[in-house]
């Protein structure tokens, strides 16, 4: 029960279906990575496990330990335990680092109670170095005119704080140079254990050579056509897409 | 003493200006004088462009008295609530126009020449000093009859000097209360800054009772001699219940910077108009203020940007975020005379609607006499931006939680742009408050 469990799902964006019959699980205490070609999809699976209003899910269950998470309301479903990094996070002019993830924190205590400052800045502080931020960070409004790489370390960060059940990684890797892979990579790998579920979603087989995945799916046509353990990124970067799409149980096509 | 008793003693100020107060001979004719005028005076319609907008309606004074002295339970009240910042260089406290404490300037400071004294201690022994600048600019943005009406009735309030070169490193706080149902205040501040000196002063206005009514009718008059820099801010946090003016004149002179902060969050109607006037070269105004409005209030800024002389700076940032049916209204000139060049005139007004029934109506306008001058001015009103508020929610963060951390992130910009940590600190937590009540 302890698994995300994403069952038959369909979407549509603006009346074409983007995801037709995904079905993965990630059990917590797994990294799975979901590989698809670049351009498929974009973000779509990404969104609508956050609770995105602009998808439609046409079919389909996703389960949270066995919670109904497509019912939640978007704050609820990170409440409750997942945390979504995304590819391009937005920028929110004025609110700083610090006051961000205080309120974040802050929706997560009984209502009535309060954080405790010292302690927030203590782990704040402490989950910054493990990324190799500046303490000044934490006074700069939400990815306002972060580089491509800060606008990643920010999002670790935020999944080193919140200690979600299940995170997902969307094109995490995407704009960063190696250095910046590593730093990310290293956070990531940092909060890998029993009681963390991870999907990374990505295009690269490159950034699953810095966080090593437990199980490899690969996406082609709005489904998985392959799955199999890390050795499958491999061979996928080596033979391509198509060797992958031909190994479907049934045909797929792509548009 | 029960306010029934107050009410009782307190005359209309529709009765005009009383002989109760001891002033000199010379301020007691023009408050004669200015009554007259405030008599003669139309009263505004919305048909004058000044007042194109406003809800005139709401300028009915009859209802409004000066307040008897107050109680000495009331004083002491008072003073207790008077927090603001934790460190200040001097401070006065005044409620219903009367002064309840003041905290000198230190020994040092007054002897090398600051001034800080009540109004009617200033117009004695400093006759020359204060006569020559009290009042000394026509409001001309609208408020004509109301600056008569301040000088009339005007019986207390602040004078500020800060002589040449001398920095004063803590901010002076003022504070101004009203007290009592529909009872009535003209705040003034008259601050004079001597060749390089430098100053931060912040009023704080407030109300005791949250539902009383009220009447609010101010004059700050700033003034920053050669080279000088003036810091001056305002939290105005009145009851919903007060009618509040308020008449800034800002003249800066060659190679001076003032910065005027103003924060808006109380009041039924509330207006402010602000004259920048830049009568030296290298001089720099910054206009900045942030409203917000929530029921059915209304704000009302007027501003306008002179520019008189070469080389010259304005910058005005306004910021308004608007709830459910509130109102604000923008009217803006900058004027750049003909001798003027070589002028920097930035004006830009940003609206945050967070209601389909809340009203921004802005009027931006420009008036350049002058070459080789960079001036640009807009206003755009617009809402939450959804994927800020979607990027918030997924964090765990609740809808109106988010919305009021985009709301005060918005309204940052203009807090930022003083640079003062301690005093922002003080603004965004009025800020909070106020999101906080429903």
């Amino acid at each position: 029960m302890n698994e995300l469990n994403i069952e038959n799902l369909h979407i549509a964006v603006g009346g074409q279906e983007i995801v037709r019959g995904l079905t993965l699980r990630v059990p917590r205490g797994e990294v799975h990575a979901l590989m698809r070609p670049n351009g498929s999809g974009k973000s779509t699976l990404a969104k609508v496990l956050a609770g995105h209003p602009d998808y439609q899910v046409i079919a389909g269950k996703v389960l949270m330990d066995g919670e109904n998470l497509l019912e939640l309301e978007p704050d609820e479903r990170a409440r409750r335990g997942l945390f979504m990094a995304f590819q391009y996070p937005s920028e929110i002019p004025g609110v700083t680092i610090a006051n961000f993830l205080r309120a974040a924190l802050q929706s997560r205590v009984p209502e009535g109670e309060e954080l405790e400052a010292t302690d927030y800045y203590a782990k704040l502080y402490e989950k910054m170095e493990l990324l190799g931020m500046d303490r000044s960070f934490t006074s700069r409004a939400v990815n306002e005119g972060f580089s491509g790489g800060e606008k990643k370390r920010a999002e670790i960060l935020q999944l080193a704080m919140l200690e979600p059940k299940y995170a997902v990684l969307d094109e995490t890797d995407s704009g960063l140079d190696i250095d910046a892979l590593k730093t990310v990579a290293h956070g990531v790998n940092s909060l890998r254990g029993p009681d963390l579920g991870i999907l990374l979603i990505t295009h690269y087989q490159r950034l699953l050579n810095y966080i090593v995945p437990d199980h490899v799916h690969v996406m082609v046509g709005g489904r998985i056509v392959r799955s199999g353990r890390k050795e499958l990124a491999l061979e996928l970067e080596e033979r391509g897409y198509d060797w992958a799409r031909e190994g479907a149980v049934e045909p797929v096509y792509t548009r | 003493m029960s306010l029934v008793t107050h009410q009782e003693q307190a005359a209309p100020i529709l009765s005009g200006p009383s002989d109760l107060r001891e002033f000199p001979d010379w301020f007691r004719d023009q408050q004669h004088a200015a009554w007259q005028q405030f008599e003669a005076l139309p009263t505004p319609t919305r048909k004058d462009q000044p007042w194109r907008f406003s809800n005139v309606a709401l300028l009915d004074l009859a209802p409004f008295k000066i307040s008897p002295p107050l109680s000495e339970d009331d004083r002491k009240n008072i003073l207790k609530y008077s927090r603001g910042l934790d460190h200040y260089a001097a401070r006065m406290i005044f409620a219903n126009d009367q002064l309840i404490e003041r905290d000198v300037v230190s020994e040092d400071l007054k002897r090398r020449g600051v001034i800080f004294q009540p109004l009617e201690r200033a117009m004695v022994g400093h006759a020359d000093l204060f006569g020559k600048y009290f009042m000394s600019t026509e409001a001309t943005l609208g408020s004509a009859k109301f600056a008569a009406l301040h000088k009339a009735l005007v019986s207390s309030g602040t004078f500020l000097f800060v002589p040449r070169g001398l920095e004063i490193k803590e901010p002076i706080e003022i504070f101004h209360w009203l007290r009592h149902d529909n009872m009535s205040i003209f705040p003034h501040l008259l601050l004079v800054t001597d060749e390089l000196a430098k100053v931060t002063v912040i009023e704080h206005f407030r109300s005791c009772d949250q539902r009383a009514a009220g009447f609010a009718c101010g004059v700050n008059d700033l003034i920053a001699g050669p080279g000088a820099k003036v810091n001056y801010v305002c939290a105005q946090n009145w009851a919903e219940n007060v009618i509040a003016l308020q008449m800034n004149s800002t003249t800066v002179d060659h190679d001076a910077s003032a910065l005027s902060l103003n924060l808006h969050l109380g009041g039924k109607y509330s207006r402010f108009e602000s004259l920048s006037q830049l009568i030296g070269e290298g001089g720099r105004s910054d206009l900045l203020a942030v409203a917000v409005a929530k029921h059915q209030q209304e704000f009302d800024a007027r501003t306008l940007q002179d520019h008189a002389s070469p080389h010259t700076a304005s910058d005005l940032l306004y910021k308004n975020a608007l709830d459910d049916r509130a109102r604000t209204i923008f009217g803006g000139l900058i004027r750049v005379e003909p001798h003027a060049h070589f002028t920097d005139a930035y004006q830009k007004v940003r609206n945050l609607l967070l209601s389909d029934d809340a009203e921004a109506n802005s009027m931006p306008g420009l008036e350049i006499l002058a070459d080789n001058v960079r001036c640009t001015h807009g206003a755009t009103s617009g809402q939450i931006d959804e994927d800020e508020l979607f990027y918030l929610r997924t964090r765990g963060i609740p809808v109106p939680v988010a919305q009021r951390l985009v709301v005060t992130g918005f309204l940052d910009e203009v807090i930022q742009r003083l640079d003062h940590p301690a005093i922002g600190n003080h603004l965004h937590r009025l800020i909070e408050e106020k999101f906080a009540t429903k």
